[in-house]
């Protein structure tokens, strides 16, 4: 009873439109204007077949089209096409171009639309019009707040009677409701309910600018989403991709929620309590999209489904909490698409062509950016798209740019999901500029190395000069020579490992000449390593920061000149033994006490070269 | 997904030690080891080709075999991201992450004046000054540079990467500190298991953004650094030192354990007779430099000289003074002369001192906590938290950790580092006895709190990469000393000689393969110099022997040490997989149906953020403080930096109070929203339930009308029918259990177990909100003060009066905000 008798204090503040007889137009009148009102979701969409006819004596090539200024504020989308189809079927024709217009000694508060006929109408010719309005917001929430166990309900107002400038023959209006739940409606003499449908009229003969406003107050439990701003990139890679990131911010544009939010009662009985909360979105996006995500700016949301075939891919997202009316969210979902399904070569240019808004179902957005990245070192761009928007340039310097990439950025304010239509996108690029950065990759590693080898092979010491650098060449040599005395000692052990060797094989084999030639190839071997070593000894001498270590070296080679005594002496007694076939034991007997020294003399060797080598 | 790195660490540190294997088959064994002997002559002429050649070869293998564990280091950690998302994780990074957006969005200056006036309501906090900023310059100046190449990382995704990346470079900072002590070979094994150590891990994975994951990368190399000026002397490297040390004062809280384990370290350096001038060069550059770049940072400020926890350092740099102008004074003067000497300074000196100390020690006495910040005091005093500071022992991570977590936490390590000490003590080196050092202090530390283990794990690395490394040699040089005597026997038997050749040439090549990239230390060196002034050959050589095991036990031994190893990897990677990877704000489960997801804080926090006013202040455990303003965006009074211990009991005063009590506190704070974290519907155990017991005893302990005791029944904290009134009508229990028990008509608390004590009742100052979907996150909203009714008015007029007068006398402090 409440909200009834506010509705009708409501309806008293109702937009009216004083009847001014004001001159008829031209001579056009319509015959007959079938309108049909879906109220079934949040966006209002309407419908009207207009029978137009020529009375006049001139050739008419325009209709106007009047709509209430407060309707025209909310008017998202309009079509206007022409109905050549006698029977059932409609043909389709292309869409007639519509502009704004403001004729004079009109009446105020009314927004005039201009259609243009494809032939111009000649006197005595009829034709039928099919007009398609989209509203956004004409659905005004009554109450404006409710608590969660409430349901939705909503206003709206319209004329009964066709406003138009032209004088109607016969009308009729048809309003469809989303539920059988009519709260109130304005009651005429031929009102006529059926189940969720509202029909009034048919009304005969009525002059131009008849306004008899009507207003409806039904339940709606659609969710009432809302995007207050989209912004949607659309970045193409000639690498064979088409990453679109769309970023929302979303509100529940139906009544305000108030009081407690209780999650018992949302999760006991929720299409009671919380029967117009948004709980989830539905996109369709192209066939074969792939990698598809859905975040906000603090992580990935989990409530996601995604299925797919070949006609399209559907994504039914979550939000993170169910959205009672006046909540927001923002969120981001992205997603790539294959390169050739979108994009064209036609007369040297490539163009994109791709839809312009977003793929939401049901979804209505205040504001719409579209941004459209084109690769690095695009030229010559230009865009053609279904209706006017408003288009400027921007660059984006992305990954590893240097000038940036152009970017063409369209906007638009009220759209809906009629907007939904393909646009294109035309420039030229050439295919070379695409290896422009992994050559510039390849370029900096190369460069980098080059620098690391400069860097390691060439001496950047700043005075050459000075006496730290000069030590410090100096001893690089000593540490040569140091080296060379070293392998010179190594191969001189390793002479005298084979003259061991050798005479092992003796004490197998018995074979004294063999033990010979050993030892006699091997006196010249430490011949020769000797003759070699005293030039780098006499260097060593020389050089005054080997000093140091000079006396080490010396006790070393003494040390392995006087092992080489004891190796020799060992095997020539050994040899001489075998030679007068004197007894194992007794060879044994007699090289014991050598053996003793020999090794003691190894031991020390092997400490010094040890010691020699940490230096 | 990783490779398994004990396998490519055996061969390759069973490289370096090998050589002396060598030198061994000449010495002792000569009648069976002249075979592979013959070979070298044959190979001699281009040594010392080869030898650089070898060098080189050593080299790149080795700089490959750092590169792979670099990754391993990097790939490991990245479990969080493949199996949740890159995300930030649990409480602090949320803070450090807010810094760094900051940071990149307003630039240095700013972020030093930064003043948060959306955090401690209505205090604020001064960000720039109470800050260890080396975490989020980091960070920062690595979104600036890759941004400035024009590659467009979000602040985010640099902040989830930079531990990995860091715990990269910790793990190259190791193979050069345990280089420095015991070779490469070491070197490799440590860095090997560093790279995996699960304690280091649970702090380093992708997306735990907190101040440790640089922090031990500092700490490793500001050692090495030491290390590396003790061996060398050189005061390039003393400079490199204390920019290191400055980078881990900017980066963390716990470099005062660098500046008192180097002073332990150079005292008993000094007292051990070690005293050199390399010591001195390590030293005191470092405390000098270190501590004015400490000073500079503004956190540290002058604490960096005023605090006892820096006052080891200065004693040690007079000590090493003193020991210094000793030392001098001794070479110039006769032995006589300077037993006079020192009898005079002695006696002159104990004097200054006695008064020195004795000003010092009045200094120190006179400041309440003994000039020792609190975290600090209940290091070196285990009961300290629990019985003067509360706040410090609630914190989880600040209790004193199990047995199971050492296994957890370093796994194999703790059997090996004993190895590893014993290792360092044949032969002890400077070096050597600062490792030694350094995991006893910090298995002292890590056995006090659980947190301090992330200390110990380097240091456990160290030890067990020396232990392992040794091992491998002794066995490898075992294997390598008798497989020639079987070949050779086969030999003999008429095989081909082929064969030994290109096995000596083997040999060969390991031998000299690295060689020269061993350093010894100082002290080795002393000994051999002893050696040499007395040959005491016998004995060495003997000493050698005995390291030779017999072919099956090293055969077997080395066996078990790969499956040892084998054994870490698993345990490292299932750590990584499943135990630290759990980003906390995200909760999973498994059960019969498949994966369940618990979104529930983000749900709240993203409600937060984007229904209620920019300005509104919410309330909550100040656990959630921190991921309230970094992802809700909104002002709370508490946070997980509890600089303030009156606010935090004030909340949680407010916590344990009636609802009209706890009204009267939050609207005196301005709060509009109190947010609870309630896990009894789900069995999410660390709930504000669970935590209740702190709330309580930290709000007592400000305000005293808040007794422990009458929130427990004969001394257990309970929910069901039995616990106290007291716990029944507090808010925490209310805000927690309101309407819950209409989910299952019980009211059956799954973390608790049971079912709870109230069931029915309603709220009268509090109104919900908004409940996440798994009832973990519940939001109220502080109603508004009513409208007062005519005729109620004198009623209450009249009863307040009398309450408040009461009140007034008893518990003046109820509420501080009044």
């Amino acid at each position: 009873m409440e909200t009834e008798m506010g509705f009708s204090r409501f309806a008293l503040f109702l937009f009216t439109i004083a009847l001014l007889s004001s001159p008829v137009l031209s001579d056009l009148v319509l015959s007959k204007v079938d309108r049909r009102i879906y109220l079934t979701s949040q966006i209002v969409r309407y419908t009207a077949t207009l029978r137009v006819e020529n009375e006049g004596s001139e050739l008419v090539s325009e209709v106007l089209l009047a709509f209430p200024e407060l309707q025209a504020k909310n008017l998202a989308y309009l079509t206007v096409s022409v109905n050549e189809g006698k029977g059932k079927q409609k043909v389709s024709t292309d869409d007639l171009p519509i502009e704004v217009v403001s004729p004079k000694n009109m009446p105020p508060a009314v927004s005039f639309y201009s259609v243009t006929l494809p032939k111009g109408l000649a006197p005595g010719d009829s034709l039928t019009l099919d007009v398609m309005a989209v509203f956004t917001h004409a659905l005004q929430p009554f109450p404006e707040k409710i608590t969660q166990a409430d349901i939705q309900l909503v206003v709206f107002q319209d004329s009964a009677y066709y406003l138009s400038p032209y004088a109607v023959k016969v009308q009729s209006l048809s309003v469809k409701l989303p539920e059988a739940r009519i709260e109130s409606y304005t009651k005429l003499e031929n009102t006529k309910v059926h189940g969720s449908e509202i029909k009034y009229g048919p009304h005969e003969d009525l002059p131009a600018f008849s306004y008899s406003p009507i207003g409806i107050h039904f339940e709606s439990n659609q969710p009432f989403s809302n995007a207050q701003e989209v912004e949607r990139e659309i970045e193409i890679s000639h690498w064979g991709n088409v990453q679109i990131t769309e970023h929302y911010k979303l509100i529940h544009g139906g009544a305000q929620s108030k009081g407690e939010f209780s999650r018992l009662d949302f999760q006991a009985r929720p299409n009671v309590r919380g029967a117009s909360a948004i709980r989830y979105l539905v996109a369709t996006l192209p066939p074969r999209a792939h990698s598809v995500y859905y975040r906000d700016e603090i992580g990935n949301i989990s409530t996601s489904h995604l299925w797919s075939d070949s006609k399209k891919t559907e994504l039914l997202i979550e939000p993170r909490y169910p959205m009672f009316g006046g909540w927001r969210t923002a969120f981001t979902i992205g997603y790539g698409l294959p390169l050739q399904d979108f994009l064209f070569q036609s007369e040297g240019k490539r163009f994109l062509n791709i839809t312009l808004s977003s793929p939401m179902v049901e979804l209505v957005i205040d504001k719409l950016i579209v941004k459209v990245v084109l690769p690095e070192g695009s030229k010559d761009i230009s865009v053609s798209t279904p209706f006017p928007v408003k288009q400027w340039q921007e660059t984006k310097i992305s990954h590893l740019d240097i000038d940036g990439r152009p970017v063409v950025v369209l906007e638009k304010t009220n759209v809906v999901p009629e907007h939904n239509k393909y646009f294109q996108v035309y420039y030229k690029f050439n295919k070379l500029s695409m290896l422009r950065e992994p050559l510039m990759l390849i370029s900096g590693f190369f460069f980098l190395f080059v620098a690391c080898i400069v860097y390691t092979r060439a001496d950047i010491s700043i005075s050459k000069s000075s006496a730290s650098y000069l030590a410090k060449q100096q001893w690089e040599e000593v540490q040569a020579a140091i080296q060379q005395v070293e392998s010179i000692i190594n191969r001189c052990l390793a002479t005298h490992d084979k003259l061991e060797a050798s005479l092992r094989d003796l004490s197998r084999t018995g074979d004294v000449q063999a033990c010979k030639a050993a030892r006699k190839t091997a006196d010249g071997l430490l011949k020769d390593l000797s003759k070699e070593l005293k030039p780098l000894l006499a260097f060593l001498q020389s050089s005054p920061s080997a000093s140091q270590i000079l006396p080490k070296v010396e006790d070393l080679v003494a040390k392995e000149k006087e092992l080489q005594e004891r190796v020799m002496t060992k095997h020539s007694t050994v040899v001489d033994a075998y030679e007068r076939k004197s007894a194992g034991k007794d060879i044994e007997n007699r090289v014991a006490l050598q053996q003793q020294k020999i090794t003691a003399l190894k031991q020390e060797v092997d400490d010094l070269m040890e010691y020699i080598d940490e230096i | 997904m990783t490779p398994p790195p004990s396998f490519c660490i055996s061969p390759k540190s069973s490289l370096p030690q090998s050589t002396q294997a060598n030198h061994l088959n000449r010495n002792v064994n000569w009648p069976s080891m002249a075979a592979p002997e013959t070979s070298t002559a044959i190979a001699a002429t281009p040594t010392t080709n080869g030898t650089t050649l070898r060098h080189a070869f050593g080299n790149v293998l080795s700089f490959f075999i750092l590169l792979l564990i670099g990754v391993l280091a990097f790939s490991i950690r990245l479990f969080s991201v493949i199996k949740y998302e890159s995300i930030i994780h649990e409480f602090d990074p949320y803070f450090n992450y807010r810094v760094t957006q900051f940071l990149s969005k307003n630039g240095i200056y700013e972020f030093w004046n930064w003043f948060d006036d959306r955090t401690w309501y209505p205090l604020g906090r001064v960000i720039g000054g109470t800050v260890y900023p080396g975490l989020t310059l980091t960070a920062g100046t690595i979104w600036w540079l890759l941004n400035s190449l024009n590659i467009p990382l979000s602040v985010e995704t640099v902040c989830v990467f930079t531990a990995p990346i860091f715990s990269a470079f910790a793990s190259w900072a190791t193979y050069l500190l345990t280089k420095e002590v015991k070779g490469p070979g070491a070197g490799l094994t440590a860095a090997a298991l560093l790279a995996m150590v699960p304690s280091y891990i649970s702090r380093s994975v992708a997306g735990s953004y907190d101040n440790e994951a640089v922090a031990i990368f500092a700490l490793i190399f500001t050692f090495y650094l030491y290390i590396k000026t003790l061996n060398t002397g050189s005061l390039f490297y003393a400079t490199l030192n204390a920019l290191a040390y400055f980078y881990m004062v900017c980066s963390w809280g716990g470099y005062t354990f660098i500046i008192n384990l180097i002073p332990m370290h150079v005292l008993l350096c000094i007292v051990t007779g070690r005293y050199s001038p390399r010591l001195y060069i390590a030293y005191a550059p470092l405390v000098v430099l270190g501590t004015v770049l400490a000073a500079l940072v503004p956190v540290v400020g002058f604490n960096a000289v005023m605090t006892s926890e820096h006052f080891a350092s200065f004693l040690v740099f007079i000590v090493i003074h003193v020991v210094a102008f000793v030392y001098y004074i001794k070479g110039i003067l006769s032995p006589k002369m300077f037993k006079m000497a020192v009898t005079l300074v002695v006696s002159v000196g104990l004097v200054v001192c006695c008064a020195v100390i004795a000003v010092l020690v009045a200094l120190v006495a006179s400041s309440p906590t003994k000039g020792w910040s609190g975290r600090s005091l209940s290091l070196l005093d285990p009961t300290y938290a629990s019985k003067y500071i509360p706040i410090i022992a609630s914190v989880s991570e600040h209790q004193p950790p199990t047995w199971p977590s050492y296994f957890m936490d370093i796994n194999v390590l703790a059997f090996l580092v004993p190895a590893g000490i014993i290792a360092c003590f044949s032969p002890l080196s400077d070096a050597s006895s600062f490792v030694v050092l350094y995991i006893v202090t910090s298995v002292y530390f890590s056995g006090v709190m659980v947190r301090l283990m992330l200390v110990l794990a380097p240091a456990a690395c160290i030890l067990s990469g020396i232990a392992l490394s040794q091992a491998f040699d002794v066995f490898t040089r075992s294997i390598k000393f008798q497989l020639p005597s079987l070949t050779m026997n086969s030999e003999v038997d008429g095989s081909n000689p082929v064969t030994v050749e290109g096995q000596t040439e083997v040999t060969k090549t390991d031998k000299s393969g690295v060689t020269l990239k061993e350093r010894p230390s100082r002290k080795n060196k002393k000994k051999e110099k002893e050696q040499l002034e007395k040959p005491s050959v016998k004995s060495k050589a003997e000493k050698k022997r005995l390291l030779v095991l017999p072919l099956e036990a090293s055969v077997i031994a080395l066996l078990l040490l790969v499956l040892l190893g084998g054994f870490y990897v698993v345990h490292c990677v299932w750590a990584a997989a499943e135990a630290y990877s759990a980003p906390s704000i995200v909760l999973t489960s498994h059960s019969h149906d498949g994966l369940h997801v618990f979104d529930d804080f983000r749900e709240a926090y993203a409600w937060l953020s984007h229904n209620t006013d920019v300005d509104d202040k919410v309330a909550s455990w100040w656990d959630y403080g921190y991921q309230t303003t970094a992802m809700a965006n909104r002002t709370v009074i508490v946070d997980n930096n509890t600089w303030n211990n009156t606010h935090i009991a004030t909340v949680g005063t407010a916590m344990s109070s009636p609802e009209k009590a706890a009204w009267e506190i939050f609207n005196s704070l301005d709060v509009k929203y109190v947010l609870v974290v309630f896990g009894g519907l789900v069995g999410y155990p660390s709930d504000d339930i669970n935590k209740f017991l702190w709330m309580v005893r930290i709000g007592g302990g400000v305000f005293p009308h808040i007794k422990e005791p009458d929130y427990l029944r004969d001394g257990q904290y309970r929910i069901d029918s039995q616990a106290t009134p007291t716990m029944l009508n507090c808010l925490m229990y209310k805000l927690s259990y309101y309407r819950f028990v209409e989910t299952d008509g019980k009211a059956f608390d799954r973390v608790r177990r049971t079912e709870i004590g109230k069931k029915y009742f309603k709220l009268s100052h509090f109104e919900e909100v908004f409940t996440t979907h798994h009832w973990m996150v519940r939001i109220y909203k502080l109603k508004p003060q009513k409208n007062r009714i005519r005729g109620k008015m004198k009623k209450s007029k009249s009863k307040s009066k009398s309450t408040s007068s009461s009140k007034r006398s008893g518990t003046l402090k109820k509420n501080p905000w009044q």
